[in-house]
């Protein structure tokens, strides 16, 4: 049993990060926009969560700093693509490769200091309950707060006139903006929740998942995020079980050396999440289910005002 | 339009609502003073339902459900019927207009806006459109309809209001007009009447298209159904239809974009070519204007000398060996500038500069100076101003005298009344026989577009002289 | 008073060659405030990284190795951004080209020959062909992301290098060095100025820069690439097929970046260990960009980019700035860049009218 908790915990930890940044792009990407610098945003929030939460020693505080400063990095993102209408892969990449260098930077003097991680929750009678117990009841509050954003999401996007809204100007911007409706504040409203989302995902891994400070810690997870989103087809309820389906990957990862007995070099075992995605993206693009999936139709597409 | 909408903000003068003066700063606004707008290109979103696009455009829209509840009664009440939870995509045209009218009825409209709203009705579909209006105003709200088709304008409107490059020109009572004199007023100068083509005797044919099927490209598209037609050496065949309806499928078989089998299905006289690249069909003399000037036919970030290489390099010899000879792009389009007067600062001006219709001068100039044999063109006058069609017609005609054979696929009734000799209607992927023009009317040809092949039209109609407008 | 984006009606020719200047000024101020911000003399800091590197001759022949790799890559990644085909795994296929290279080098390790070098150039170019490949097929065959495919590929890449080099490659001589043997003469290349590091690869560079800028600018061939990547649809009109230009542009870049990699592995390296280069696959994209997606603008970026490396080494050694000052650096310029880019397309007016902007679709 205790392996079987071990495992469960491995999947849920693994996949958090996944689900936070994920739900954060997919808001972004249902609004038309397509911001690859989710690695760079993700490495910004792990530096600054990691940052102030040594410093002050207030993870709660660390926490709203990561998500400040992935917020601000997606601000940077959003003048160049729907103010200046610059290229947005160009500008994701660029912001991917700023976000490793500067967080690289911020972060040399944080190297090899461990804090203490996330406190999980400790309710009075359920988390003692067996197996289920630590499991569900004893994670720390982003795990929770990843769960409740795809309720969330979910609820904001087909619920809510907002999200409608939303939806509407990622399927024709053009026609979004004729009805009257403010085609760029909801743009921007959206990379800021992403880049939000992407912060407290870097967060995650550095004061929960690691409660380290490593150059580069998220070692890809942010273009796994963004593999999520069209894996999910744009529904938050499927980028939450991609999310754990891949956690359920690393656990290969971290276990199976164990496991499997055979004397496999560990980078097979690395390589692994990186060829699921792979595996993942063409299955979904392949399978008999293609025709349904649809991308929100304005996605990638420049919005300019016409007359 | 739009500064009355709220869209554009004008720079000098006053519009005037109820006596007051008002300036409506946005849509949102705008429908705050009762005003309402069905524009030309629906703002309606594919994926969404059509109660969602209806909310969209409502500024408080009413819980979902009785939303539902309220778009069933109105549509039906106006002879407009919904299905609320129909996703838009899979709505025909005049049922997306019909979203879109429903949309500013459920706002209570004191003004109706209407720019251009027949281009993509059947004559019966018109008919309803104009029941619909009629009961409108009959209840008090004002309608505002902009349109080029003064036949529509005589029929509809009480009074009428002419603009011409920016500026009113005039107006009149349409009832005391001709058709004519108001064109003659829109245009400004003595208006031409193009005579029509008299009928030909039968010609050797030129292109034979036999049983031609083609599945649907993707999940909007239209599958072609046996379609089958001639035209002979010096015949202009005129394919008429609602967009949607397969031209687009046809166009892309015709033109080598899209390959079909048996290769017998599409012959140039007796060679069949449907197995055959776009190349090697622009070898063969088949030349295509495609329906969009901006982004298919041309690439508006390119040069008009670079847009030659396009489809002219092989047949004119623009690159020969693979290299380019910028040269002699260059020379061909300046030879197309001149010879069909294109307004552009010389070859080296980018596509996307040019207006709409010196544009679609140079794509139709470009095709037509490689002397093909077979021309096919789609929407030729989309979108054209009066001169630029006048000048295209007459390049099509010229094209023809000269022995080539075209086949020229629109949606302008019009058009096609003037310039061919035979024309056919294309409606969900079928094609109806081609009849001579001259022994076809405007009633037959719109039941052919709804789809009822070979039903005689209920009362005799009187056949106007198409006035040749663009 | 207000500042309004206007459309230009055709884009600025003197803007194109202008805001990479404008770009590069601006991250030069930024790096001044942030040596400031770092407690360093911003001066002498500025003096370390940019002028000290070019004030020899040795100077510039390191800046022409640092430069080599990078317009290589850059060179074929711009033929595939022009086509909207966008490989961000060059690293991946850089790797994976110098594994290929360094192959033959250990398998003919100790002999004699012409032909080894040679033949590890081939190799080294085919396996990075191979490996482009793999994104190219997915792509053109199920429509999958190159973008996503080809990154993937590149992680899955480095973990390849390291299980070689960790495992049956590693120098038996080596202390346990996670390294091959180092490489012998036969499969090293030759040095083109005594003294200097300066070595073949970086001639190759330049003559491919040219014969690219050739493609491009003269065939139809290269036409078809443009216009496929501005107007899919004028693509298939013209008879041009968008799926040979993807295969292409990909197996072009692919090659070119594993012939990258086999240049460094078989020049300043001389063999193969985990850390090839410092993320070259990733500054090329800078490089192609800065370089305007121009053979001749990508050398003269790839050496603006060199010269961010080299001046980052030297004022780390002698001004104390952290390397990863670098890498924003380079972010930064790629940064500005874009957003300079905005005045080929559209001019910044001051207006005092209230007029909502009037822009043109």
């Amino acid at each position: 049993m205790d392996m079987f908790v071990l495992i469960a915990a491995t999947v849920i930890t693994a996949a958090t990060p996944l689900l936070l940044a994920g739900l954060g792009e997919l808001v972004v990407e249902r609004s038309g926009v397509l911001n690859l610098g989710v690695e760079g945003m993700m490495l910004i929030g792990a530096v600054t969560g990691f940052a102030v939460t040594f410093t002050t020693g207030q993870p709660a505080l660390g926490i709203l700093a990561a998500a400040a400063a992935g917020a601000a990095m997606s601000l940077i993102f959003a003048v160049l693509t729907l103010t200046l209408m610059a290229n947005q892969v160009a500008t994701g990449l660029a912001l991917t490769i700023f976000g490793v260098g500067l967080s690289a930077l911020l972060g040399s003097g944080f190297v090899g200091h461990p804090i203490a991680p996330l406190p999980k929750l400790s309710l009075p009678v359920l988390t003692d309950l067996p197996v289920v117990g630590p499991l569900l009841f004893g994670q720390d509050a982003l795990v929770y707060l990843s769960v409740a954003m795809t309720f969330g999401v979910a609820w904001f996007l087909m619920r809510s006139r907002a999200g409608l809204v939303l939806r509407a100007v990622g399927e024709s911007a053009e026609s979004a903006h004729s009805i009257g409706h403010p085609v760029m504040l909801v743009r921007y409203l959206a990379c800021l929740f992403g880049g939000a989302m992407a912060g407290l995902a870097g967060a995650f891994l550095s004061l929960s998942y690691t409660p380290l400070w490593i150059e580069g810690m998220t070692a890809g997870r942010g273009w796994i995020a963004l593999a999520l989103v069209v894996f999910g087809s744009w529904r938050p309820w499927r980028v939450l079980l991609g999310a754990y389906l891949f956690g359920g990957v690393t656990i290969l990862q971290l276990h199976a050396q164990g496991i499997a007995g055979i004397d496999v070099p560990p980078q097979v075992f690395t390589m692994l999440p990186y060829l699921a995605t792979i595996a993942v993206l063409v299955i979904i693009a392949a399978g008999p289910w293609r025709g349904r999936l649809q991308a929100p139709a304005a996605l990638g597409k420049p919005f300019r005002p016409s007359i | 339009m739009k500064s009355i909408y709220g869209l554009l903000q004008p720079d000098a003068g006053e519009i005037l609502w109820n006596g007051q003066p008002a300036r409506p700063a946005s849509p949102h606004e705008a429908r705050r003073l009762g005003i309402g707008m069905v524009f030309q290109h629906f703002s309606l979103f594919e994926a969404l339902t059509v109660a969602e696009n209806i909310a969209l455009g409502l500024d408080s829209p009413p819980d979902r459900r009785v939303l539902a509840k309220r778009i069933r009664e109105v549509s039906e009440a106006y002879g407009l019927p919904l299905d609320p939870h129909r996703e838009i995509h899979s709505l025909s045209v005049g049922e997306r207009q019909r979203v879109e009218i429903v949309r500013c009825l459920l706002q209570d409209p004191k003004l109706l806006i209407m720019d251009e709203p027949t281009s993509v009705l059947t004559p019966q579909e018109v008919e309803r459109l104009f029941e619909t209006l009629r009961r409108l105003a009959s209840e008090g709200c004002s309608i505002l309809y902009i349109s080029h088709k003064l036949h529509e304008i005589k029929a509809l409107c009480s009074r009428a209001t002419i603009m011409r490059g920016g500026k009113v020109v005039g107006s009149c009572d349409p009832a005391a007009e001709t058709a004519r004199s108001m064109a003659q007023m829109m245009i400004g100068a003595e208006l031409r009447t193009l005579s029509r083509r008299g009928a030909r005797g039968v010609s050797e044919p030129k292109l034979v298209v036999e049983n031609l099927s083609l599945p649907a490209d993707g999940p909007f598209g239209t599958a072609l159904k046996q379609i089958g037609f001639t035209v002979g050496a010096g015949e202009i065949l005129g394919i008429a239809g609602i967009a949607g309806n397969g031209q687009t499928e046809l166009s892309q078989a015709l033109s080598g974009e899209r390959r079909v089998r048996p290769a017998g299905a599409i012959r140039i006289g007796a060679k069949p070519i449907a197995h055959l690249s776009a190349e090697q069909r622009r070898l063969l003399g088949l030349c295509t204007v495609p329906e969009e000037r901006n982004g298919h036919a041309a690439v508006p970030e390119m040069s008009l000398a670079g847009n030659t290489l396009l489809s002219a390099r092989n047949r004119m010899k623009l690159a020969p060996g693979g290299l380019i000879r910028a040269g002699l792009a260059r020379g061909y389009a300046e030879q197309v500038i001149r010879d069909f007067g294109v307004k552009a600062r010389g070859p080296e001006a980018l596509a996307g500069s040019l207006s709409g219709g010196n544009l679609q001068k140079y794509v139709v100039g470009r095709e037509v100076l490689q002397t093909p044999e077979v021309f096919i063109v789609s929407q030729p006058t989309w979108g054209v101003d009066a001169g630029a069609a006048t000048a295209i017609h007459q390049a099509l005609m010229t094209l023809a005298q000269n022995g080539a054979a075209a086949v020229v696929i629109s949606q302008d009734l019009d058009e096609l009344l003037q310039i061919t000799d035979r024309l056919a209607v294309i409606n969900l992927g079928h094609l109806s026989e081609a009849r001579p023009t001259a022994e076809i009317s405007v009633a037959e040809i719109g039941l052919l577009m709804g789809g009822l092949h070979g039903t005689e039209p209920a009362a005799a109609e009187e056949k106007e002289h198409a006035v040749h407008v663009a | 008073m207000s500042l309004r984006i206007e459309p230009r009606r055709e884009p600025s020719r003197a803007m194109v060659w202008l805001t990479p200047l404008i770009a590069i000024a601006l991250t030069v101020a930024s790096g001044w405030l942030l040596f400031l911000a770092l407690g360093l003399d911003p001066a002498e800091t500025l003096y370390q990284f940019l002028i000290v590197p070019v004030e020899s001759f040795y100077g510039w022949t390191e800046l022409g190795v640092k430069a080599a790799p990078l317009i290589l890559i850059a060179t074929g990644l711009a033929i595939g951004f022009r086509a909207n085909v966008w490989n961000i795994g060059a690293e991946g296929q850089l790797i994976i080209g110098a594994v290929a290279a360094g192959a033959v080098a250990l398998a003919f390790w100790g002999e004699e020959g012409w032909w080894i070098l040679p033949a590890m150039c081939v190799a080294g170019a085919l396996g990075g062909m191979a490996y482009a490949a793999i994104p190219a097929f997915l792509k053109t065959r199920f429509d999958v992301s190159e973008i996503l495919t080809s990154l993937m590929l590149t992680y899955v890449a480095v973990q390849v290098l390291g299980l070689l080099v960790y495992g049956p490659w590693k120098d038996p001589d080596g202390y346990n060095f996670p390294q091959t043997r180092m490489f012998t003469d036969a499969a090293v290349l030759p040095i083109l100025v005594e003294g200097t590091r300066l070595h073949l690869g970086v001639l190759v560079a330049g003559v491919i820069a040219v014969g690219a800028w050739f493609l491009m600018g003269r065939t139809v061939f290269g036409f078809q690439i443009q216009v496929v990547g501005q107007a899919p649809a004028a693509a298939r009109f013209a008879g041009f097929s968008r799926k040979r230009v993807t295969w292409f542009s990909l197996l072009l870049s692919g090659a070119l970046a594993g012939l990258a990699g086999t240049f460094e592995a078989a020049g300043p390296i001389g063999q193969l260990i985990p850390q090839l280069t410092p993320g070259y696959g990733f500054t090329a994209i800078i490089v192609a960009f800065l370089g305007r997606l121009h053979p001749i603008g990508i050398v003269a970026a790839g050496l603006v980019m060199a010269l961010s490396y080299i001046g980052g080494e030297n004022a780390q050694v002698s001004a104390g700035l952290p390397t990863a000052a670098t890498g924003v650096f380079q972010g930064m310029l790629l940064f500005y860049l874009l957003a300079a880019d905005v005045l080929v397309r559209y001019r910044l007016r001051w207006t005092s009218a209230q007029a909502k902007p009037v822009t043109v679709s």
